[in-house]
């Protein structure tokens, strides 16, 4: 691991202090929402589809209602049906009416696993119990399992009001844009610039390709879970496991058609969400059933209901078709990308378009990409949503066209390469931004420069490119009157940011960062934050804070301005002290301060509020990796040897978190590369639901991944910060996919490349090449 | 008077042409202007009185907050893409 350079001003950021809540969370203390129980709790179960699509003739509830211990039940009659109003809702774009279609089915199941009705019962076995005595007659339908087969002619049609609209995430039911015809296809966008014909005629070399990638989960280790109170007043309180309380309240409050305000939601520690816990799909069922049974009701989802019911991420359809001159200048890029988007409209088809290409000058392009609807869950956002798809597509183009040249992979990224003002795929320039450090800081890292020996082994590379998230934070910095303080945020910590915001904190304030204790909230404690989510929480909520602590900092100044009866501007602040300019008095800490503020004025609150902006506004990142692999190739296993990753981070506020997302962002691109899958059966059931048989990676699998820091200052954020969440997950499929054709030369363009995947290609290979010998005997 | 880049899929309201002018000293007088020039295209971006959800603008490499009222310049470059969504 490479240690970052810090700013020299710097006393707090750029160190490694111990993460406060990793004590709860080490000896088991910590609150998760499967920890939280109320007096008179009631257990709440699902009723799910066992079919892919199917129309609901009836169901029938009342032997489950006669089941002694049942108290209340649910179905789609009870919750109110809801207009389609697109909201946005922090980083979401939300269809409310698709929304509470996916939380409870209403005339169709559209997945294996939809919810059909849900039970609240004295016991969750009881409950259980109660489910299974529900009756539900089907009408059987065809499904679609595949963007490939939804999008032909004569495809069964999953939703009868969606017609294609340009240029659109959603779409409207109802809506009258487009062919005026039921489509599987809610959306296509395009961008496109330059000459393709001519840049392709200008090309030495072309490649073209079809490119495949499998549904996959974010594989967060905490299920689902809400825990909901709906008291006599109407208030609803909710305890869950989500990344933002905000999104929960407002989706909660749109499902069911009641006031924001009437609801609190309180997040319980998060054990990991990637995205996944971006949206809800347990609050409302559990908000109605206490409301009908006038208990508080708890629901927890089982591995099997998460992965068959919450939203994994999107399967894929890629074509490329690349271009370049002999001296390695990309000269046009074609690219068609089709997005499953589950049961319901909005697969991350446009971030997937707008990333591929990202970190490259591109003059004369053209990228086609599709929302396509399939009968799988609907899908939910996952770490760099749309981007790694559509980068394992190009990177593996991208490596093709480099060997076809003759010129070191690595080499011709660094020709290639986007620097500030250079036109994005979507059409703005870049500001400053750092690929081409990352491409630099791979080349020169003792890994690249190593060799690579022995059979059957090779080495990869492949870049990729993010946006980083800004939207709505708010942050309070108090100051108490020893001296300490406390930082108060509504930003769920996945990734150690409570650490962080502390960190910036005592920064500010010149305080040692164990004096200073950061919180989250719950929606009534706190100003309106958005998600946890787009790599946003130590760039814009440590913006928030950042600026809270100044103010609280400005606040502090004229306090120390009274006592020595100077005016404000007469006060300077630096290393831990105020002092007064131009006379003799001793300098008072802070904490000696805080001791005098009962006697002038009373206590010191900083607050902050702030906008960072639409997603992509605050600043880009960048990553490039390097991967050695062995393949066996009677097997089709891969085994991982060593693998590198280089981030412009624009600044590491706290190194080792930073490494940590650097190489969880890491491991879960080569779990997609190599081994994880949704397996459905030809009636669209999925048949492997849990964790034995969708196989993420563990630690036996992969070798220590070796995290590059690279520090490109953003020039959006005053410490220069940039989200560092999620491209990490970007390059990582198409490095390996670029090692295994260095070990075997073979070139694999469907994900994941596990070994059935890999050793039918490597039996393709060899018959192909036996058949071509005996052509040509 | 500011440069609009027209989404490739939206050239068919301006005749084709990828970049069209137009004035306002924000972006919905800008909108207003180019309904004027180019009928339909307001229905596009516009709903409810503010640009929709799933529409993000790029005023001089930067994508505001304001909406409707992000201020524009004489020599702005205006970018209409699609609002996207982190993980």
């Amino acid at each position: 691991m490479s240690e970052s350079s810090p700013h020299e001003n710097f006393k707090v950021i750029g160190t490694r202090p111990i993460r406060p809540d990793g004590v709860d969370k080490v000896t088991g203390r910590a609150l998760y929402g499967a920890d939280y129980a109320l007096p008179g709790m009631l257990h709440g179960c699902v009723l799910r589809s066992p079919y892919a699509h199917a129309r609901i003739k009836s169901i029938n509830i009342a032997k489950a209602l006669k089941h002694p211990g049942v108290k209340a039940i649910v179905t789609a009659e009870d919750f109110p049906v809801v207009k389609g109003v697109m909201a946005q809702v922090g980083e979401l774009i939300v269809n409310t009416h698709y929304l509470s279609l996916n939380i409870m089915a209403r005339e169709k199941v559209l997945y294996d696993g939809h919810a059909i009705a849900a039970v609240a019962a004295t016991s969750r076995h009881i409950a259980q119990e109660a489910v299974e005595l529900i009756e539900v007659e089907y009408e059987v339908l065809e499904p679609v399992m595949t963007a490939e087969d939804a999008m032909k002619p004569g495809a069964p049609i999953l939703l009868e009001e969606v017609r294609t609209k340009l240029m659109e995430h959603r779409t409207d039911p109802g809506s009258q844009e487009g062919p005026d015809r039921p489509s599987n296809v809610p959306g296509h966008i395009r961008f496109e610039r330059g000459d393709l014909v001519a840049g392709f005629r200008g090309a030495d070399f072309i490649v073209e390709r079809e490119f495949s990638t499998a549904t996959v989960h974010q594989g967060y280790i905490e299920p689902q879970n809400a825990l909901a109170l709906w008291s006599a007043d109407g208030h609803v309180t909710i305890y869950c496991s989500t990344q933002g309380s905000f999104n929960v309240r407002t989706l909660t409050a749109s499902v069911l058609c009641i006031p924001e305000g009437s609801i609190r939601v309180v997040p319980a520690e998060i054990g990991g969400g990637f995205g996944g816990k971006t949206t809800v799909y347990l609050e409302p069922v559990a908000a109605l059933l206490s409301k009908k049974s006038g208990r508080p009701v708890k629901m927890v989802m089982t591995r099997a209901e998460v992965l068959r019911a919450t939203g994994p991420t999107s399967g894929t359809k890629m074509k490329v078709k690349m271009g370049a001159t002999r001296d390695g200048k990309i000269t046009a890029a074609e690219v068609w990308l089709a997005y499953e988007a589950g049961a319901f409209p909005g697969s991350p088809f446009a971030p997937g378009a707008m990333c591929t290409l990202g970190p490259y000058v591109v003059e004369n392009l053209r990228i086609d990409s599709f929302d396509v609807v399939v009968n799988r869950p609907k899908v939910a956002a996952y770490r760099a949503p749309g981007s790694p798809a559509s980068a394992f597509a190009c990177e593996t183009v991208i490596d093709e066209l480099a060997e076809k040249c003759g010129i070191d992979p690595l080499e011709f990224r660094l020709r290639n390469g986007a620097h500030e003002g250079t036109p994005q795929p979507a059409g703005p320039a870049f500001k400053k931004i750092g690929f081409v450090e990352t491409v630099e800081a791979i080349r020169d890292s003792e890994h690249y420069r190593s060799k690579i020996d022995g059979p059957n082994r090779g080495r990869g590379v492949a870049s990729g490119f993010w946006f980083n998230g800004g939207l709505q934070s708010s942050a309070t910095v108090n100051i108490h009157t020893d001296g300490t303080v406390s930082v108060v945020t509504g930003s769920v910590d996945i990734g150690g940011t409570r650490a962080v915001q502390a960190m910036i904190a005592a920064e500010v304030l010149g305080v040692a960062v164990e004096d200073v204790r950061a919180l989250v909230a719950d929606t009534d404690s706190t100003g309106h934050t958005d998600v946890t989510g787009g790599s946003r929480i130590a760039l814009a909520t440590g913006m928030a804070v950042y600026e809270a602590a100044h103010d609280a900092l400005t606040q502090l100044k004229t306090r120390a301005a009274k006592l020595w009866e100077k005016k404000p501007h007469e006060v300077a602040f630096s290393d831990g002290a105020f002092t007064a300019i131009g006379n003799g008095v001793p300098p008072l800490t802070l904490k000696q301060l805080a001791t005098r503020l009962a006697r002038t004025g009373g206590p010191v609150t900083g607050r902050a509020t702030l906008n960072a902006g639409a997603v992509g506004a605050v600043g880009n990142a960048f990553a490039t990796v390097c991967v050695d692999v062995e393949v066996d190739p009677d097997t089709g296993k891969v085994r991982i040897l060593r693998c590198t990753i280089a981030q412009d981070v624009g600044r590491a506020l706290h190194p080792s978190y930073v490494e940590g997302q650097m190489q969880g962002a890491m491991a879960q691109g080569i779990g997609w590369a190599l081994s994880e899958e949704y397996f459905y059966d030809q009636k669209g059931v999925l048949r492997n639901s849990g964790l034995l048989d969708y196989r993420m990676p563990t630690c036996l699998d992969l070798p220590m991944i070796e995290a590059l820091i690279v520090e490109v200052a953003n020039p959006n954020h005053p410490l220069g910060v940039r989200g560092v969440g999620e491209v990490g997950i970007v390059p990582p499929m198409a490095a390996v996919a670029n090692a295994i054709y260095r070990a075997i030369g073979v070139r694999m363009t469907e994900l994941p490349m596990s070994p059935p995947h890999l050793l039918k290609a490597i039996l393709d290979r060899r018959n192909q090449a036996v058949t071509q010998a005996a052509a040509a005997d | 008077m500011a440069t609009v880049v027209i989404p490739a899929l939206l050239r068919k309201f301006t005749d084709g042409k990828d970049r069209v002018t137009a004035n306002g000293r924000n972006f919905g007088q800008l909108v207003d202007d180019l309904e004027r020039q180019f009928p339909g295209l307001r229905e596009q971006l516009i709903e409810d009185g503010d640009v929709k959800p799933s529409i993000a603008v790029s005023i001089d490499g930067d994508m505001g907050t304001g909406g409707v009222l992000e201020p524009v310049r004489e020599s702005s470059e205006v970018f209409i893409l699609p609002a996207i969504g982190g993980g």
